[in-house]
């Protein structure tokens, strides 16, 4: 036998090794939990990397899921090995090819990160409800339960495919498998070679199409045969179990790691058994181990094969003392007898006569904790005597009380198992550290060792915690590290802030990133310090910001903090393991640059010199201030206020919303205080432009005039108006300063600068710290003043427009984020009358991830309505909500026609502003709509009958409502771009947002048709040689559409008008708006400066087609960037995505960005000739 | 008669004193090419600018990290790992080797150095790939207010000796004018180990922009009238002290040129009048300097080279003090 190599991976990486391997087409689009799979092959096709005939596997990105089932099953036809990747909603999108690819017995493989499929709320997180949607498809559904199953069980599936003909889908728990790092055995190529058989893949080329010898596949077939031609592939299916099982255990001889259809754990006489699949298995089996240790008679059967469910395999891998039986699903089938698993022990047990009492009980969902403790409490239960037939565990459920008690500490983690955990920030590497220390233990020594990383919901200053085991043996512990014996905060104020000392155990080893030297122990807060001493945790501390910053390495203080916790910890001698830390940093950084490896290096060195042992001292006094003020709703404190202290878990059902219906308005509670710097304003100076708060993408900049009062707090500023805007009252610029990242885009836009230092601006980054008290006084005394009337302002313009309230406020978007400042200002202009249908991706995360959202409401209590449906369907999502409400406003105008005579002349004058009313003055007719509604409202309650109990329920229908379907380039440009297409071709009353990052920003950044050609980008990391899609182009050519390409920082007014025009305009308007991302590497802070570039390039040029101005007899087209001044290459070569090509392949680069010139070249001289162009057709305005 | 125009520096045989000093030119093969065909007896390329290594390879690391690690959906960052980004010296190392494979005439590679080891670590670098000569190029702005003359002239020559013993080729060093003692500070270069000492370097210099009120470095194609500085203090050293002299900054012309050889240069350097009106320039240069040399009826360069020196004018004190005296005297007024 061949001697194995190991290596520490992840199991997305696992499966994605040996499908890279034998495949030769790969067809891919990103959807978290998956998307590192495609990642991985593109970047070793891209590097040339071959299969095991030698042959670099074609790996092409499609333009959704749909795209890549069909391209994997046309590639099928054609005789290539295909697979692909995907999970959730992705795989639904599949599922119409799998029946085709399963009926026409095409050997493919999917790889599925099993994740939620999204229901009451999307999640990102881990169960099977996406597989087991697949389950009638006809493919056979392989499970794996751990890293090291992700890779064994992908050399089955794509063996067994071939053999049985029959498709697989290969799947492991998203998250806790798909992003667990651990140390496995790898299947070389040997191994692989001796494992193909070479005349299967030559039978499926046999099978292909070829018009050498053309067959036809893919008939229509009628009632007189298509029932017999479905029952004909049954011998494919009976065979299939066999070929598994045949199948594993050729694998096992050769890895020495035997599996089987079901896999039996635990006692052999056992009386009570488990039965599940994926990656709660681990925390089963120690839990079965626990109970035999104990004198239970229990064990475990892992489902390995669940289609086609082997009813024989299954009972003769069932103990024959069994008597009871507990199935966990980890999905839900709402209305069903039980979920699909229980179901199918329940019809195989009684296909077999065996007698057992089988239950069935929920897990797990969405990833929810699922521990050794919660299985003792199944079998506690099955044991028990009032067993439920239905049941859930690890959740509270107080509505129908199908929860099963479990005691959380019935279970001890095994001795010979090292825990340690890391708390630190998004921004400081603590996660890439704790990777690194992974493979180090994994590499340097005998050791296992297991990585599993924990991200909160925010993009700007998220919090990890990263939870590592190290062992001699192989770790199966699939669940969180509750008691640790080394925890390391690499934040100092995370002390408090976290559960970090709760999950510690007595005695452990605590390591504290602390500025505060020999005063460390002084300045952790009271009930820190108390806790520490309870448990007579050893501390020590280093200045590891200190030490990174003198390196060069600024926030990042991972390698400072890795050094420190091998010195602390006994797995490599010190001098072993800064050698292993630097060997680390070589492979990780070394091609970066000999600097980074360096600088990381010098980090290392230093750190030991800095780490200095704490003295626990006397505790002090104090108290924790409340997270949330009484002030706030009363769900924010039951319900909100739990998710936010990190305590969601312990929220019974009955406190959550039945539909996912949760109220708006909710960051306002969450003061996250991330930022180390705020804007503070120099009222002497400023011009009252409105910049700064336009392009805060936080709306933590507010502006208002108010008549002073007198009671303003002593550090409240405010100044005389600039003009006459405003006469009479006192303008203030407010910073919100828990609110505020930190960003500084603010000061970058602000154009007014003091005479005598030329830094010195109208609003400064001056340090949180001193300012917060005053600010955080000032910022409550703000709120409390009346905001400013909209008819007070020209709301059309950028000054006018930042006078008004945002109603999207504090989300966690990146700091700098190139899209919220664009919906914050769709919120000032019209947010009082807006229904947001939002596509998946960044915002609908930023927009309406728990626990507090950034939709938020006026004074009056109106606000947007937001609500997300899907990824692929958000325009048409929108176009719905736009017949409703056009359905219910005519159904309005004839009940209030038909209660003519008993409302007078109130109903005349509501028919006259709602049947084709005036939209010159949009913003006065609503107030005259919503005058009326409110009179009619009033009126119907002393009215009885019928007909004014209808009018009540629709009345609100004859307020005009406006509804802004938005999105991303993902969304707009690929995956939705169809329906998109049918929308924009609808002429109804709709407005559409494009926030064009150019890339599928929330799952990392991979190429979308709207990346520029020359930048690199996932899947394009070789850089995009194809041009960008001209969306706005496509809908111009509509004639009806309104189009707006706008930028904002390159200019803000022809932005804020571009926003009033398509809100005007009665029809489908289009706003592209370009936004920066981190995605595009370049400094955030400038991103709103960085756009004017975009437009003196041409690279990004600003119009408005305005089909209005076409009737008026004038070209529709009105460009508002002048001609570009400077070439493409100077915008460009500020951004990383584009010179980081320019560094890796310079050649190539230059070919792409010669090209990408001609291409804006080109553009400008086309739209040039279309500014002198008007339609001659007569677009017909659509009824609605 | 044909004046014999060969002349010594760093130990090279020349065909002629005219050769192209470090610029953007000499940073592409086939200007360098053009730069042979036009007659260049030696080459310097561009430098190698150490910092400029260190920045890329941070700018490289810092937008791969960007994001890394921090949301479940992007944990691996935004940007895609590349198997290469070039941060290091391989595309100068690249340089190097075209330049020594094609051009046949010899090759002086010039470095500019920040870290303790940099320049030391990259003049071995260099060496082993087989460059003639070394020009460290030198250049900091002593802006710390703390630090005093005799600290920075001391780094200056410890830094030269340590490249010194790190490398056996000939070794040149070119610094700017800013030392409050030049001709002291270019002695001791050389007892350091300078070989050759190139008078003087131009970098970038901070300009203000009116409209944007914004500092912005930026850097000028030099004219004629900057190589008076360089002439006078090669004047100066001519004869004084063991290392060559190169003259380099504003050589545009013929006249130019020739000054600086009558100066006491063994070579002198051109760029901006390269960069303004091509590599034939260096020819044009060349040609005219011959024609003065044939029409003054010199024999050779080396006859006429520091024949205007500092120690064979008659009038040593023309090169210092006395040059602004006469200035003074000669001024008439008008009234």
């Amino acid at each position: 036998m061949t001697t194995q190599t190991t290596a520490t991976i992840d199991g997305n990486e696992a499966a994605a090794r040996i499908a890279h391997k034998l495949s030769e087409v790969v067809a891919i689009y990103p959807i978290t939990p998956a998307s590192p799979m495609g990642e991985l092959a593109d970047a070793w096709s891209l590097r040339k990397q071959t299969n095991l005939w030698g042959v670099v596997p074609d790996v092409v990105e499609m333009q959704s899921e749909a795209g890549a089932a069909g391209a994997l099953h046309g590639s099928l036809q054609a005789g290539a090995l295909t697979t692909t990747f995907t999970a959730s909603q992705g795989l639904l999108l599949m599922i119409p090819n799998m029946y085709k690819i399963a009926g026409e017995l095409s050997p493919a493989v999917i790889h599925v990160a099993a994740r939620s499929v999204a229901t009451h709320a999307l999640s990102i997180f881990g169960d099977h409800s996406d597989v087991m949607a697949t389950r009638q498809t006809g493919w056979a559904m392989l499970a794996s339960s751990s890293v090291q199953e992700a890779h064994d069980m992908a050399v089955v599936a794509h063996l067994a495919t071939l053999e049985s003909r029959v498709p697989f889908l290969h799947f492991f728990d998203g998250f806790r498998t798909s992003h667990e790092v651990a140390k496995i055995d790898l299947v070389g190529d040997d191994f692989l070679r001796q494992l193909v058989d070479e005349d299967l893949i030559s039978k499926h080329r046999e099978r292909s199409l070829n018009p050498n010898r053309p067959v036809l596949r893919g008939t229509a077939q009628n009632p007189d045969v298509f029932f017999q031609a479905r029952e004909a592939s049954n011998p494919f299916y009976e065979d299939l179990p066999q070929i598994v099982s045949m199948t594993m255990e050729r694998v096992g001889e050769l890895t020495g790691r035997p599996h089987s259809l079901f896999e039996y754990h635990g006692d052999p006489e056992a009386e009570e058994v488990v039965v599940l699949m994926g990656s709660g298995v681990g925390a089963a089996v120690e839990a079965v181990d626990h109970l035999v240790q104990n004198g239970r008679k229990a064990g475990v059967l892992v489902v390995k094969l669940f289609r086609p469910f082997d009813t024989a395999a299954f009972e003769g891998a069932l103990p024959e003392s069994v008597r009871r039986i507990a199935v966990l699903d980890r999905t839900k089938e709402p209305g069903g007898v039980g979920e699909p698993l229980y179901q199918d022990v329940v019809t195989a047990l009684s296909e077999t006569g065996r007698e057992a009492d089988v239950v069935g009980g929920r897990y797990g969902l969405s990833s929810k904790e699922f521990t050794p403790a919660m299985t003792v409490g199944v079998f506690d239960h099955l044991a028990g005597d009032n067993t439920k037939r239905h049941f859930t565990v690890g959740i509270n459920d107080d509505v129908t009380g199908l929860s099963i008690d479990y005691d959380p500490d019935v279970v001890e983690e095994s001795e010979d198992v090292t825990r340690a955990l890391f708390y630190g920030l998004g921004s400081d590497g603590t996660v890439g550290a704790n990777k690194n220390s992974v493979k180090i233990i994994g590499e340097s020594t005998p050791l296992y060792a297991q990585g599993y990383f924990v991200y909160d919901s925010k993009k700007s200053g998220s919090r990890t915690v990263s939870h590592l085991r190290i062992s001699p043996r192989q770790i199966d512990s699939t669940y969180l590290i509750d008691k640790a014996g080394f925890v390391a905060v690499h934040q100092f104020d995370l002390l408090d802030s976290t559960d970090a000392l709760d999950r510690a155990a007595p005695g452990a080893t605590l390591l504290v990133n602390s500025p505060h030297g020999e005063r460390t122990w002084e300045r952790i807060p009271p009930r820190a310090q108390d806790k520490i001493a309870e448990k007579k945790m050893d501390v020590w501390a280093v200045d590891a910001l200190e030490i990174s910053r003198a390196a060069g390495l600024g926030f990042r203080t991972n390698t400072v903090l890795q050094t420190c916790f091998f010195h602390l910890t006994d797995f490599l001698p010190t001098e072993e393991a800064v050698d292993a830390i630097k060997e680390q940093i070589a492979k990780t950084y070394g091609k970066r640059g000999e600097a980074v490896v360096a600088r990381n290096n010098e980090a290392v060195d230093q750190a030991l010199q800095g780490l200095f042992q704490v003295e626990v001292g006397s505790i002090g006094e104090g108290k924790a201030q409340p997270l949330i003020p009484d002030v706030a709703p009363e769900f924010v404190q039951r319900v909100t206020a739990m998710m936010m202290e990190g305590s969601g878990d312990l929220l019974p059902v009955s406190a959550l919303p039945v539909d996912g219906t949760f109220p708006t308005g909710t960051t306002r509670w969450e003061k996250r205080s991330i930022a180390h710097e705020i804007p503070i304003w120099d009222p002497s100076l400023c011009i009252d432009c409105g910049r700064c708060a336009l392009a805060c993408p936080h709306a933590a900049i507010r502006l208002t005039a108010y008549e002073a009062r007198g009671d303003e707090p002593s550090g409240f500023k405010s100044k005389e108006p600039t003009g006459k805007d405003f006469e009479g009252l006192r303008v203030v610029v407010q910073v919100a300063p828990d609110d505020c990242t930190g960003c500084g885009v603010c000061v970058d836009i602000c154009p007014a600068r003091s005479k005598e230092v030329a830094k010195h601006k109208a609003i400064n980054m001056e340090e949180k710290a001193i300012h917060l008290d005053v600010e955080r006084e000032n910022f409550s005394y703000f709120l409390d003043l009346e905001p400013v009337e909209r008819e007070d302002v020209n709301a059309a313009t950028v000054k006018g427009s930042q006078f008004l309230e945002p109603l999207f406020e504090f989300s966690g978007a990146c700091a700098g984020c190139g899209e919220t400042p664009y919906l914050k200002l769709m919120t000032q202009l019209f947010g009082d009358r807006v229904i947001v249908a939002n596509a998946t991706g960044c915002s609908s995360i930023y927009g309406g991830n728990l626990p507090t959202t950034p939709w938020t409401t006026n004074r009056d209590g109106r606000g947007p309505a937001w609500s997300n449906s899907l990824f692929e369907d958000n325009a048409e999502f929108g176009l719905g909500m736009r017949l409703a409400l056009e359905s219910q406003r005519q159904d309005a105008i004839l009940l209030v026609t038909a209660l003519a005579v008993e409302l007078g002349e109130l109903a005349e004058r509501i028919l006259e502003t709602s049947t084709d009313p005036d939209r010159s003055d949009l913003d006065g007719l609503i107030e005259t709509q919503r005058g009326q509604v409110d009179e009619l409202k009033e009126r119907l309650l002393s009215m009885e009958g019928p007909l004014p109990r209808r009018l009540e329920g629709v009345a609100d229908a004859l307020v005009e409502t406006s509804v802004w379907i938005v999105g991303g380039d993902g969304w707009a440009y690929d995956i939705g771009f169809g329906g998109l297409d049918h929308v924009l071709a609808s002429g109804r009353n709709l407005n559409i947002l494009v926030l064009d990052t150019e890339v599928y920003s929330n799952t990392g950044g991979q190429a979308s048709k709207a990346t520029p050609r020359g930048a690199i980008a996932k899947f394009a990391a070789g850089g995009k040689p194809t041009g960008k899609k001209d969306l706005g182009q496509i809908a111009m050519s509509y004639g009806n559409v309104y189009v707006g390409q706008v930028a904002m920082g390159a200019n803000p007014t022809q932005t804020v008008r571009a926003f009033a025009e398509a809100e005007q305009h009665e029809g489908v308007s289009l706003l592209i708006a370009y936004s920066p991302c981190i995605a595009h590497g370049i400094d955030m802070s400038t991103q709103m400066s960085h756009q004017k570039e975009a437009t003196t390039s041409g690279y990004w040029p600003l119009y408005r087609y305005d089909p209005a101005r076409e009737v008026e007899g004038q070209p529709g087209l009105y460009l508002d960037s002048r001609k570009p001044t400077i070439p493409f290459k100077e915008f460009a070569s500020k951004e990383a995505r584009f010179s980081m090509l320019h560094r890796a392949n310079p050649e190539f680069a230059d070919e792409l960005m010669e090209q990408a010139q001609q291409d804006i070249d080109d553009r400008w001289h086309f739209y040039e000739q279309m500014v002198t162009i008007h339609r001659t057709a007569e677009y017909a305005e659509v009824e609605e | 008669m044909s004046v014999d125009t060969r002349v010594s520096y760093l130990g090279f045989d020349l065909a002629h004193p005219v050769m192209p000093s470090a610029s953007p030119l000499t940073g592409d093969i086939d200007h360098i090419h053009a730069l042979i065909e036009a007659g260049a007896p030696a080459i310097v390329l561009p430098s190698l600018f150490e910092e400029q290594i260190e920045h890329d390879a941070m700018a490289v690391h810092h937008g791969i990290e960007l994001g890394a690690g921090a949301f479940g959906e992007a944990a691996s960052g935004y940007l895609p790992e590349l198997d290469d980004y070039n941060t290091g010296p391989s595309s100068y190392i690249e340089l190097v080797r075209k330049a020594k494979a094609e051009a046949g005439i010899p090759v002086i590679a010039s470095l500019n150095g920040v870290s303790h080891g940099g320049w030391t670590l990259y003049a071995r670098v260099l060496e082993d790939e087989g460059v003639d000569a070394l020009e460290l190029n030198i250049y900091r702005v002593a802006a710390d207010i703390e630090e005093s003359s005799g600290h920075v002239e001391s780094g200056y020559l410890h830094l030269v000796e340590s490249v010194r013993s790190a490398i056996r080729i000939p070794l040149a060093v070119k610094i700017g004018p800013y030392f409050s003692s030049m001709a002291s500070m270019a002695k001791r270069l050389s007892d350091a180990g300078a070989d050759g000492l190139v008078l003087f370097n131009r970098f970038y210099q901070p300009d203000i922009d009116l409209e944007a009120l914004q500092v912005r470095p930026n850097l000028v194609l030099s004219d004629s009238e900057e190589s008076r500085l360089a002439l006078r203090w090669i004047a100066i050293l001519y004869g004084r002290v063991q290392a060559d002299l190169a003259a380099t900054t504003g050589i545009h012309t013929a006249d130019d040129a020739l000054k600086g050889l009558l100066a006491g240069a063994s070579v002198t350097m051109m760029a901006s009048a390269l960069l303004r009106h091509g590599p034939d320039q260096l020819e044009i240069v060349r040609d005219g300097m011959v024609r003065w040399l044939e029409e003054n009826e010199y024999e050779s360069v080396n006859q006429a080279r520091g024949s205007l020196s500092q120690m064979a004018v008659p009038d040593p004190a023309a090169f210092e003090r006395a040059n602004y005296m006469k200035t003074l005297m000669s001024y008439s007024p008008s009234w």
